[in-house]
């Protein structure tokens, strides 16, 4: 079936080796600005997503978390050349986008499946139409497409003969979200976005999806940014997890790393409002009190500082740089207690999982 | 595999929901089991059968009269609905005259359902700027009342046929570019688009495709509602005087001519308006009903 379908539209080919990652986001910035009175005078923005710096290697799964409003979504839309990006890099497979690299071309390269399974059909269009369009806007021949398509609902686990006419208003959510899987790759990218793609589904179905996801993966060498505020579906899935708090990175690493060690206090508290499937070990106080600050107008210096327990004079006035967590360089966070330089009282110290246990 | 048994799941869970079927299919099968609408819908196409074969209905000629046969009443044998003021036979006038109220209604409501969603979906897609041009605009006309907007631009271009298109033309364009803006731009922000965009279609492609597919209806079913307020304003011009000129006949006209008979003959006297108030009452009626059957969601 894969020989097939590359016959008809081919994945853009590896062009940077596997050394070359996949994707490099380098300081990445998108500032919504909020637009009032009669002449759209600017009053200020909100900083969606600021200064976002990180890698996706080929073939891995990189998992981002965060709760709302952290700036997940503005991510991948930019990683997906939805938004546009105000400044920074973004560079897929050593070509930049807007330099040597078209929307066009990155769209050859990446796909999105998006978190609403019924926003995201058209409900006009048959799910095989759908599938189909993609691949027909790149040059494909109709009826290849359309061969192509029916071969990639059965591969998504819905029968052709049987789905193929049907509207989006005909399926189930976990069948729709199959059929935006079955869209995505039937452009052959090479990079996948699930934003939130399995939040909407019931649990049993969540499972299923999350194991086509992981057979599809295999076959067609994909690689996958995993956007969820699930950390045990992220655990399950991410070969690596990155943590977003209000537009930026706070803490990037393996996923056992990350699990083993959670070296921000921001991930910390986020990982202890994972409800606890031990009944004796239930979780009695709130880990994180309040909501997030208002993104127009971040805190100071570290964003975390104003919810942080560990906060003090120094988190308020300057902005942590990423760091090394116990020295790996593949884990890394942005927090004044890991820089014994910093002048924070706890900087050193070993470690803060054993302080929220 | 795994995937085989989910697969085998599905379809046993698919069993009992029938084939699908075209959505159009389906919105004339809600429309058929629509009493009120189908009666209003036959009675459309009986008119319009009516207004269209009047030369070969072996009518009287709408235009001669005879004075001696002044306001005969209805039933009068050879004048199955009496005559008017000049003796002019009243079936034949009102199945003539239903010829140009209907096109008057009609045609300017096609011709701003077109260029209302050209303007209305380029709005709602592209937005910033020209968004904020084009719906300032439409603003600017919302501010006067239909009827005196097409009194005066017709009392502008002055009477006849033509001018009395154009101006309501001009009368039906703001509140279907409204209309088409507000429905494009909450189809512009479903993900489908974005999934489009994606695929690297072009904009007008994607517009073509995804958007235009699922904004027309609802802007088809306001544009229906409108064709009997259409059809009201132009009798209203040309009770004015500023549409069709006498002796053609023309349903809002002939409400006109026969004011003073009304104390002869008031049954003649309200027949012209009696078809107005029966058309457009059915034109409303027909245009929910497509509505009700158009909202095919589950």
């Amino acid at each position: 079936m894969t020989d097939q379908q590359g016959t008809d539209l081919n994945a853009s080919p590896d062009r940077g080796g596997p050394a070359q990652p996949l994707v490099i986001a380098r300081a990445l910035k998108r500032y919504f600005p909020i637009r009032k009175g009669l002449f759209g005078r600017g009053k200020g923005a909100v900083q969606a997503v600021d200064d976002v710096s990180f890698t996706v290697r080929k073939g891995e799964t990189l998992g981002i978390v965060g709760e709302s409003g952290c700036g997940k979504s503005t991510t991948a839309r930019l990683l997906v050349g939805l938004a546009d990006i105000d400044s920074g890099d973004l560079i897929f497979d050593g070509d930049k986008l807007g330099a040597t690299l078209t929307h066009r071309e990155l769209w050859a390269g990446v796909q999105m499946v998006f978190q609403d399974s019924y926003a995201s059909l058209n409900p006009r269009m048959t799910i095989e139409d759908t599938i189909a369009f993609g691949p027909k806007m790149r040059g494909v021949a109709a009826k290849q497409a359309h061969a192509a398509a029916r071969d990639l609902l059965a591969r998504v686990g819905l029968a052709p003969e049987r789905f193929a006419g049907r509207y989006p208003h005909e399926l189930s959510g976990g069948q729709r979200q199959r059929v935006n899987i079955a869209r995505a790759l039937a452009m052959r990218p090479r990079l996948i976005i699930l934003d939130e793609a399995v939040s909407a589904l019931d649990k049993s179905v969540e499972a299923q999806v999350l194991n086509l996801l992981a057979d599809l993966k295999a076959e067609f060498g994909l690689t996958y940014v995993f956007i969820s505020h699930d950390l045990n579906v992220v655990r399950f899935i991410s070969d690596r997890i990155m943590v977003m708090y209000l537009g930026e990175v706070v803490e990037i690493g393996p996923v056992e790393s990350l699990w083993k060690k959670r070296a921000h206090p921001y991930t910390a508290a986020l990982f202890a409002a994972m409800p606890s499937m031990d009944p004796d070990n239930r979780t009695e106080v709130p880990p994180l009190a309040g909501d997030p600050p208002n993104p127009i107008n971040p805190p100071s210096g570290c964003r975390f500082h104003t919810r942080c327990r560990f906060a003090e004079e120094v988190c308020a006035t300057m902005k942590p740089a990423a760091r090394p967590v116990d020295g790996e360089a593949a884990h890394m966070a942005a927090c004044h207690v890991l820089d014994p330089r910093s002048g924070h009282t706890m900087a050193g110290a070993p470690g803060l999982e054993t302080a929220d246990a | 595999m795994s995937v085989t048994a989910e697969t085998t799941m599905e379809i046993a869970r698919e069993e009992v929901s029938g084939s699908s079927r075209g959505y159009w299919h389906e919105v004339f099968r809600r429309l058929r089991r629509d009493p009120v609408a189908m009666a209003c819908g036959t009675l459309i196409l009986l008119l319009l059968a009516a207004v269209i074969l009047a030369p070969w209905l072996a009518l009287q000629d709408p235009v001669t009269g005879s004075m001696i046969q002044r306001l005969k009443p209805v039933g009068t044998p050879g004048h199955l609905l009496g005559t008017d003021e000049l003796g002019r036979d009243m079936l034949s006038r009102l199945v003539y005259g239903g010829r140009l109220t209907l096109l008057l209604g009609l045609l300017p409501v096609l011709f701003a359902f077109a260029i209302g969603t050209a303007l209305g979906v380029f709005a709602g897609y592209v937005g910033g700027i020209f968004n904020t041009v084009i719906m300032r605009v439409v603003d600017i006309f919302f501010a006067f009342p239909s009827i005196l907007l097409a009194i005066a631009i017709s009392g502008a271009l002055g009477a006849g046929i033509v001018n009395s298109l154009v101006s309501l033309t001009i009368v039906f364009i703001p509140p279907i570019t409204r209309v088409a803006e507000s429905v494009t731009a909450s189809v512009r922000s479903l993900e489908y688009v974005d999934a489009a965009r994606i695929s690297g279609a072009g904009p007008l492609t994607v517009v073509r495709v995804h958007v235009l597919g699922n904004v027309l209806s609802p802007i088809f079913v306001y544009a229906t509602s409108l064709t009997s307020v259409s059809m009201i304003l132009a009798a209203g011009l040309s009770f004015l005087g500023l549409g069709v000129r006498p002796p053609e006949p023309e349903w809002g006209l002939m409400l006109n001519t026969l004011r003073t008979a009304i104390y002869i003959d008031p049954l003649i006297a309200a027949l012209p308006g009696v078809m107005i108030f029966l058309t457009s009452l059915c034109l409303n009626l027909l245009s929910d009903g497509l509505r009700s059957a158009m909202n095919v969601k589950d």
